[in-house]
């Protein structure tokens, strides 16, 4: 998770953010986590298409694997066909 | 011609990796930073603490640094957000960020630089940051249009709720870029000019060397 981590980091351009101060079950979309908004969801699903070859099939299913840093890496586990 | 009772009180001028206040040099960078990093620097040193900075495209990065430094030592705050205005106007539109959008198409599109693919943005994140809610403008010009600067904030500020407006000049193409702003209002305060074609012109040429 602590390379998913650094590629939220990099992909979002969240300069001031540390790794290790992203809770691994931090929320990511609410002010009390992380605070992303609707811009970062679109390049969190461009992450998952560049970095792990995936798409997400079902957009109703994004508030649920983009919930936390664990939520992304247990839908990247189970998805992920071709390693970057 | 304004309405005669329109003021320049304040100015802010970026270029050359300098950063001027009401004339005064605030600060100079190191002349070898690129804008990127030149950018940086001055979020460093004049703001901080405000993380979508670094989402931002470099004609939002300038402007808003721009306007955070203008704004810096003023009580506009004290305004209701209805009453702050803005008309920017700048040469090259938001072409720069254009074509970095343009070359992640063929790979992946880039949801955050699309975002910023049109020139007005940048009155956007000003506006957010200090929370404006007053009329806006953008103008795209060959050069900075002292006339059109000089009548239509003080038409806004004579004719509508607006009791301040900044207004000015935001270009970024490449590694070129320039902002000048100034903030206008109804009150005469010390040091303010009548806002006419000639002091913006004069104020627009000061520092260019």
């Amino acid at each position: 998770m602590a390379d998913l981590k650094a590629q939220i980091i990099e992909q979002l351009n969240l300069q001031e953010v540390a790794p290790d101060s992203i809770g691994n079950d931090q929320p990511l979309f609410t002010k009390e986590g992380l605070g992303l908004d609707s811009i970062d969801a679109l390049e969190l699903i461009v992450l998952l298409q560049q970095h792990y070859n995936i798409r997400i099939a079902n957009p109703e299913e994004g508030p649920k694997i983009f919930h936390s840093v664990r939520t992304m890496a247990v839908y990247i586990t189970e998805n992920q066909t071709v390693k970057a | 011609m304004n309405s005669g009772s329109t003021y320049i009180t304040g100015s802010c001028i970026i270029r050359q990796n300098r950063v001027y206040l009401n004339g005064s040099l605030l600060w100079e960078a190191d002349s070898a930073l690129e804008l990127p990093e030149f950018l940086r620097a001055g979020y460093d040193r004049f703001s901080g603490q405000y993380p979508k900075f670094h989402k931002m495209d470099a004609l939002s990065k300038l402007g808003w640094l721009a306007a955070e430094v203008l704004l810096k030592d003023t009580d506009i705050h004290l305004l209701s957000p209805e009453q702050t205005g803005m008309v920017l106007s700048n040469r090259s539109s938001s072409l720069d960020t254009d074509l970095r959008y343009y070359a992640t198409v063929k790979d992946f599109a880039s949801p955050a630089l699309f975002v910023y693919t049109l020139p007005n943005i940048v009155m956007g994140e000003i506006s957010i940051r200090h929370g404006f809610k007053g009329e806006n403008t953008f103008f795209v010009s060959d050069v900075f249009d002292t006339t059109l600067m000089s009548t239509y904030p003080a038409q806004l500020l004579a004719e509508t709720p607006l009791q301040a407006c900044i207004c000015g000049w935001v270009e970024v193409m490449e590694q070129q870029y320039e902002a000048v702003l100034f903030l206008v209002e109804n009150k005469q305060r010390n040091n303010a000019i009548p806002l006419t074609e000639a002091a913006l012109s004069s104020l627009y040429q000061q520092k260019n060397s």
